[in-house]
């Protein structure tokens, strides 16, 4: 009994620490401009959806969040596709110091990203690619290629290699053989990829806010981060968009999650 | 129906000589087993008749064709392995189906085809289960139905009883053979399973570190095995050695042992050292009194016999005994062998002689 007690305490209190953060942006949305700073309440004293109702008239919300969707969406397309691929060669073709590709490939994530931001920003210009779509797509697919390829990677592997032998046996070419028997066998790591290049893409802040400059190309966090005030920061507006463009992740993570957690290989060999 | 010849073949992993040097024509629809231990290479020359591993060096044809350069899906082969390898995320139907649709076989042709391939190996009512719900023995009925859909040049076989259980596999064993009376199809089978070998083949190479060691029929390698290590592998329980030395040539006496043994072997030389080979099931131990006295190790029921354990002057030697008689550990016993049915090998060369 004590044990149970303290395990539901010990979740609930992980989950707090977790989700505290988007719990207080959700209780800011919901504060009229004059309670935001304060402290008591807590809790709004009168709650009001003002802030979600003038974050769609007073912003180009709805524009920004396109500009995510799409720049998200195609990263994670290239991402997958290239990924795959590579990911395929890796665990499956023989290929020489697969060890040393692997390490190479994420050596390309230690880099921190203000490193590298000048001089991709003149490779951006150089290409014309200034507040563009394309800028953002680019690096994201390059920037989570590590990602995809080595989780991908690893969900190929676990396909047993004597299955992808019998298809080769039965005919396929090795191409044929990845995304006839390989890449339905690993349909849950390819969603699970897909989401985390999704997310990643989503959020992403110091990229985006250096390849845009107007609402043509910019992306949610940014979109957000520079909403205008005019005589202070509107936290109110800010706290009730990042709950809105939130719920599509969630709504993401949800619907796949099944899919994530099925075993799919469950009876391809002994067992 | 396609002859398998091998030209000094060879295969080299890193450092590792894995085959040797393989010179071997398996015959137009021969039933043909490799059979060794663990690591011995075996799977490495299917991998290789497949296509799935290139050779090192040497050649292989398929009849007249030199097929080293071409892929598996131009070499028209079919394997089962050991895992049964099914493509878990299709049916029963799908998976028979799958060399078929790789051919672009035509919708009727498969369906019929599959239908033909289901009845003969009885899986018709399990068609469109998920490899997932059914047992291992339909699994590897289902692998065997992939492997004979498209009627290929060459049916390769990995070890494909391994993992059934003993009641399985002597029937699927018997049902592979069915099979390959059925369809006359050249098959490679690899197991390390010696039993399995000698009921299945027409002939059977004994592999050991890489090399051939003996290429015959199973009947042959069991009474005339070539060296002392074809000895041990084939048959079971595994031969006895007993040492020996040869005494006189005219005529040709053999001191094994304390006794003196002229079976009809080869050219001894004069004191050279063998090793005597005597078959298990050949040995009799019993109370009747004879020359060999030995003493009890320990028995082991067989079911109709006792298998006994006897220590000859410090030769452990294994032989039947009557299941009635009753031995114990320590006991007195007596055997008996057939003098001319024992095999000697040099001892030092470990070559029959």
């Amino acid at each position: 009994m004590i044990k149970k007690t303290g395990f539901y305490f010990l979740l609930a209190l992980t989950l707090l620490y977790c989700a505290g953060p988007l719990l207080w942006q959700f209780i800011t949305s919901l504060k009229p401009d004059h309670e935001l700073v304060m402290i008591p309440p807590i809790l709004p004293e009168s709650p009001t959806v003002d802030h979600y109702v003038s974050i769609f008239k007073g912003h180009p919300l709805m524009r920004i969040i396109l500009n995510s969707t799409v720049v998200a969406s195609f990263t994670t397309v290239l991402s997958l596709i290239i990924g795959s691929l590579a990911a395929f060669g890796l665990a499956k073709l023989k290929v020489r110091y697969k060890a040393l590709i692997l390490g190479f490939v994420l050596s390309v994530s230690m880099f921190p990203p203000i490193a590298t931001i000048s001089p991709l920003y003149i490779i951006i210009r150089t290409l014309g690619l200034r507040d563009t779509w394309l800028a953002l797509i680019i690096t994201y697919t390059t920037f989570s290629l590590p990602l995809s390829i080595w989780v991908l990677t690893n969900f190929f592997r676990e396909v047993p290699d004597e299955i992808y032998l019998a298809a080769r046996v039965d005919g396929c070419t090795p191409f044929q053989a990845f995304y006839k028997i390989i890449l339905p066998l690993s349909a849950p790591g390819f969603v699970t990829t897909a989401i985390l290049v999704f997310i990643f893409s989503w959020n992403e802040f110091l990229f985006a806010l250096t390849f845009t400059s107007t609402t043509a190309s910019r992306t949610i966090p940014v979109g957000i981060a520079l909403f205008p005030g005019i005589h202070e920061v509107p936290w109110g507006d800010i706290a009730a968009a990042s709950i809105v463009v939130t719920i599509p992740l969630i709504i993401l993570v949800f619907a796949f999650q099944r899919r994530i957690i099925e075993g799919l290989t469950a009876g391809a060999v002994k067992g | 129906m396609a002859e398998i010849r091998f030209e000094r073949v060879k295969k080299v992993f890193g450092d590792v000589t894995v085959i040797k040097g393989l010179d071997l024509t398996i015959n137009g629809g021969e039933f043909f087993t490799f059979v060794g231990p663990s690591g011995c290479g075996k799977s490495t020359i299917l991998n290789m008749i497949a296509g799935l591993e290139p050779t090192t060096e040497g050649k292989i044809y398929f009849g007249d064709v030199l097929v080293n350069d071409l892929s598996p899906k131009e070499r028209d082969v079919a394997m089962v392995f050991q895992s049964y390898a099914l493509y878990p995320h299709m049916s029963v139907y799908e998976n028979i189906a799958f060399p078929l649709r790789m051919k672009k076989a035509p919708r009727e042709t498969v369906d019929i085809e599959v239908r033909r391939v289901a009845s003969t190996i009885g899986l018709e009512s399990l068609l469109h289960r998920r490899p997932k719900e059914l047992s291992g023995g339909q699994r590897q009925r289902v692998a065997l139905g992939r492997a004979i859909i498209r009627r290929p040049k060459v049916f390769l076989m990995d070890e494909p009883l391994s993992n059934l259980d003993a009641r399985l596999r002597v029937e699927t064993r018997a049902e592979l053979k069915r099979l390959h009376q059925e369809l006359k199809i050249t098959t490679v089978y690899v197991t390390h399973d010696q039993a399995e070998a000698m009921s299945l083949s027409d002939r059977i190479a004994v592999i050991h570190q890489g090399e051939i060691q003996q290429c015959d029929t199973p009947r042959e390698v069991y009474l005339r095995p070539s060296n002392t290590f074809v000895a041990g592998f084939i048959g079971s329980p595994p031969m006895n050695f007993v040492p020996a030395s040869v005494k006189k040539r005219e005529p040709l006496e053999i001191i094994c042992n304390g006794v003196i043994l002229s079976p009809r072997v080869g050219n001894p030389v004069e004191g050279e050292r063998l090793t005597i080979g005597i078959r298990p099931e050949d040995v009799t131990i019993s109370d009747t009194e004879a020359d060999i006295e030995v003493t009890v190790v320990l028995t082991e029921s067989a079911g109709s016999f006792k298998w006994a354990d006897v220590l000859w002057n410090n030769v452990r030697i294994r032989g039947i005994s009557d299941i009635q008689l009753d031995m114990k550990a320590g006991n007195k016993a007596f055997m008996r062998f057939p003098r001319d049915k024992v095999v000697a090998f040099d001892a030092e060369s470990k070559r029959r002689i």
